[in-house]
């Protein structure tokens, strides 16, 4: 704590390698730590994605770039269905637990938080250091569950029961074993991780910085880490249930003792507001760039705020809009039917307040923006989809085909991508004090772009084409063949979409020795990262910062300037007219 | 976009159709609009030297009668998409007609059975028999099926009778469907249920209620005949 609240480390220099990137307590190389490692996971998330999408498109075909596999799980390159099983439920869990959750609440809570409220480091920054180091744990005990014989979980990310509560349904032993240790070791570090991002936020707030000033970010991660506090006990403790019941032969989800359904109410109870814990992030970054590239105030603070709490109290009581024919009582639908589709008014308050933003604005489509505007795009799809599989009736036919997972792409991938991306782009020169370049990421982003459609508006046909997901061979079913051609679109753009990827490592790498330098400000922004030397040194602000306004104050009337920035005292008096 | 959807065969399935084609209907209007809007300011307010960015909060009633106007909508529409569902629902779930025929279907890795109860009309006598795969029913008739599994979760799904309903082990589920078009259609498991989940597949064959009557008496005449022949009790249903 003592470090934490010296402004400018003197003797920063002189803490050794060791220290400064591997056991670091500073909260920029935490989050930095954490952005590494969900880059890093991600790459594994993609690589099980283009070996399940070309066994889609091709089935029984061998699958190029796979002959290191071991036999069991690819014969001469052809995929083994239990295999397929694996990739399906190692891409979810890497997606949602290892990529998404590290870079919008590890990686751009830790870098952000601190810096857009004011505060030297985090409220506990050896907390922090211990929540990344769990989660690393957590993310090598995952990877080694590839390498156990058996292989790796293969019921789904769901980890549906009793399906993974007896190792003889699937043949998977330590698979799914290390699978639930994993997880639970992952909750408990973005549990203790999420408890710090709150302390953080309420206690250690520059002066003059309230509630109603804080940026919308802020505001995002707070909801978000909120919500995961509150929803995830209950899932930590199914876990470790369900863990019992392989190791221990008990019976909590395996009938007639216990129920199978029980573990679905754990796991959906978390698994909701879990959707908003990974979306918030990504709108709170969209929310932050908007302004500052329109050159205006981001329009209805306060609506956005209030609709995101909204948002976060109604997250809690949908849950089982994932169970409408799980076996639940169906009287139970409308009610959840109701809730669901209810939600919808506060998301379209946010979305129409982000398009509202841009009116009579100044538009400049630097890199960020363009990826700002994309989730705006995107997200739609993804909001607008969601009604289809929230109406019960239509749920019985929808439910478990690939319009779900084209839903569910399409709301989970402009934030955690869409919105990742965007802050990066952005935040980038704060966080290395270098440009990065504008040509490398408007390829990037356009290719990104074309490609993700290309890979997810083909599911929403085979979805009403009634095709189920997470099954291995399409052209088994007689009414599923005439489809195949929308498997080989998707697959094709599958893996243009990870070669799209290329321009952003070329341009991360590259731009750090050899990108513009930043300077403290380089987009003119009025919130408080940007007051600080880029990158901020060890304890952020040479001395603690006062706010004297809201976070957006672009284009003031009479303000000189087209940016106030939150510190900047105001004038006595008004200035004169020539001066503006 | 109807045309994506498998031929619907079932008395519900043209209403849920109806539900997706009314949704479509909404959420493609609030996609080209909200769309429309964005891409036309992204044009229309694109930086340009003699226009600058104006100071607009959006914290006006004024103003904000322009995020709550459209939420309102957005809430007036949810209304209607709610109770169209909920009608729909109801007649699936909830008001289940009596039976003309009643099954019980079995899950199990990886096959479907399906089990009849004979000439009687009765399961659990004599002249029951059980099939795997093969889900023989009348055209026109109401059909009711008691679902269960025997391991882990499965899902019973018929697409072109728009029929969903999972399986889980403990429980008998109840579910009901009325297909009118006689003809041989596809019976998947919609739920992971394991390695061999892609291969748990059968067949819906629809008959004319007469054809069915002729194929049920000869299926169950045989397996009374094996039944008595061997004394033994007959098979057993869940």
């Amino acid at each position: 704590m003592t470090e934490a609240h010296v402004a400018v480390d003197p003797h920063a220099s002189a803490v050794g390698m060791w220290r400064r990137y591997v056991f670091s307590t500073d909260h920029k190389m935490i989050g930095r730590q954490y952005m590494l490692l969900s880059l890093l996971m991600a790459v594994l998330g993609g690589a099980t994605a283009y070996v399940m999408r070309w066994q889609l498109a091709w089935p029984q075909s061998s699958v190029p770039f796979t002959g290191w596999l071991p036999e069991s799980l690819a014969y001469q390159g052809v995929i083994d269905p239990a295999f397929y099983n694996q990739l399906v439920t190692m891409h979810g869990t890497i997606m949602i637990f290892f990529v998404a959750m590290p870079m919008l609440l590890g990686g751009l809570g830790n870098c952000l938080v601190p810096l857009m409220i004011g505060a030297p480091d985090m409220a506990f920054p050896r907390l922090n250091m211990l929540s990344f180091w769990t989660f690393f744990a957590a993310s090598m005990l995952l990877l080694s569950s590839f390498l156990v014989p058996a292989g790796a979980a293969s019921a789904g990310w769901t980890m549906y029961a009793p399906l993974s509560a007896r190792p003889i349904y699937t043949g998977v032993y330590w698979g799914i074993n290390l699978w639930l240790i994993a997880v639970a070791l992952e909750f408990v570090a973005f549990l203790l991780g999420g408890i710090n991002l709150v302390v953080t936020t309420i206690n250690l707030r520059a002066s003059g910085l309230t509630f109603m000033r804080l940026p919308l970010m802020v505001w995002m991660e707070l909801t978000s880490a909120v919500l995961f506090l509150l929803s995830v006990g209950p899932l930590i403790a199914g876990v470790l249930l369900l863990l019992l019941d392989r190791l221990a032969g008990t019976s909590f989800f395996v009938p007639n003792d216990g129920d199978p359904l029980l573990w679905q109410h754990l796991f959906w109870f978390f698994g909701h507001p879990e959707v908003y814990v990974l979306l918030l992030p990504g709108v709170g970054a969209v929310l932050e760039i908007l302004p500052v590239f329109a050159r205006k105030p981001v329009f209805g603070y306060r609506a956005i705020v209030w609709s995101t709490a909204a948002t976060g109290v109604l997250s809690f009581m949908v849950w089982a809009h994932h169970m409408f024919i799980s076996g639940i009582d169906p009287r139970l639908a409308t009610p959840f039917s109701i809730t669901t589709i209810l939600i919808s008014v506060p998301l379209a308050i946010v979305l129409f307040a982000m398009i509202a933003t841009l009116w009579r604005g100044s538009i400049r489509f630097a890199t960020p923006m363009l990826w700002a505007l994309g989730f705006i795009a995107t997200f739609l799809v993804g909001g607008l989809t969601g009604i289809f599989v929230g109406a019960a009736a239509l749920d019985v036919y929808f439910h478990g085909t690939y319009f779900v997972v084209a839903h569910f792409h399409y709301a989970l991938f402009p934030s955690v991508f869409f919105g990742g991306f965007a802050a990066i782009y952005f935040w980038y020169p704060k966080m290395f004090g270098r440009m990065l370049s504008e040509r490398l990421g408007q390829l990037h982003f356009a290719l990104t772009f074309v490609a993700f459609n290309a890979v997810f508006l083909p599911m929403f046909v085979l979805g009403l084409g009634g095709h189920m997901r997470r099954i291995y061979d399409p052209t088994v079913y007689e009414f599923l063949r005439p489809l195949m051609p929308l498997h080989v679109a998707a697959t094709v753009a599958t893996i243009v979409l990870l070669f799209s990827q290329l321009p952003f490592v070329i341009n991360v790498i590259g731009s750090r020795r050899f990108g513009r330098p930043a300077g403290p400000n380089p987009w003119r922004a009025a919130t408080l990262e940007w007051t600080t030397p880029s990158p901020p040194p060890h304890g952020n602000f040479a001395s603690a910062p006062t706010v004297y306004r809201g976070p957006y104050e672009y284009s003031v009337p009479g303000a000189g300037e087209d940016v106030l920035p939150q510190n900047q005292p105001p004038r006595l008096r008004a200035a004169t007219p020539s001066a503006v | 976009m109807r045309d994506w959807f498998p031929h619907n065969i079932s008395a519900v399935g043209g209403a849920i159709d109806g539900l997706f084609g009314l949704i479509a209907a909404i959420t493609l209007a609030w996609f080209v609009v909200t769309l429309g809007v964005l891409v036309w300011f992204m044009f229309r307010y694109r930086r340009r030297d003699t226009e600058a960015a104006q100071y607009v909060r959006g914290d006006t009633r004024a103003e904000l009668a322009w995020l709550l106007l459209p939420a309102a909508l957005v809430l007036a529409l949810d209304v209607v998409i709610d109770t169209s569902s909920d009608g729909i629902w109801r007649r699936m779930k909830l008001e289940m007609p009596p039976a003309d025929l009643q099954l019980a279907v079995t899950g199990k890795q990886f096959a479907w059975t399906i089990s009849y109860p004979g000439t009687d009309g009765v399961l659990g006598t004599a002249d029951d028999f059980s099939l795997d795969a093969e889900l023989h029913v009348p055209a026109g008739r109401n059909v009711r099926v008691v679902l269960r599994s025997s391991d882990v979760l499965h899902s019973f799904f018929l697409p072109n009778a728009r029929l969903k309903q999972d399986a889980v082990p403990g429980r008998a589920i109840d579910l009901w469907f009325n297909v009118t078009e006689p003809g041989r259609y596809d019976l998947a498991c919609a739920e992971l249920c394991g390695f061999g989940h892609t291969t748990m597949k059968g067949s819906l064959i629809v008959h004319t209620p007469d054809e069915f009557a002729a194929w049920m008496a000869s299926h169950a005449g045989s397996a009374a005949a094996a039944a008595a022949s061997q004394a033994a009790p007959p098979a057993k249903i869940g």
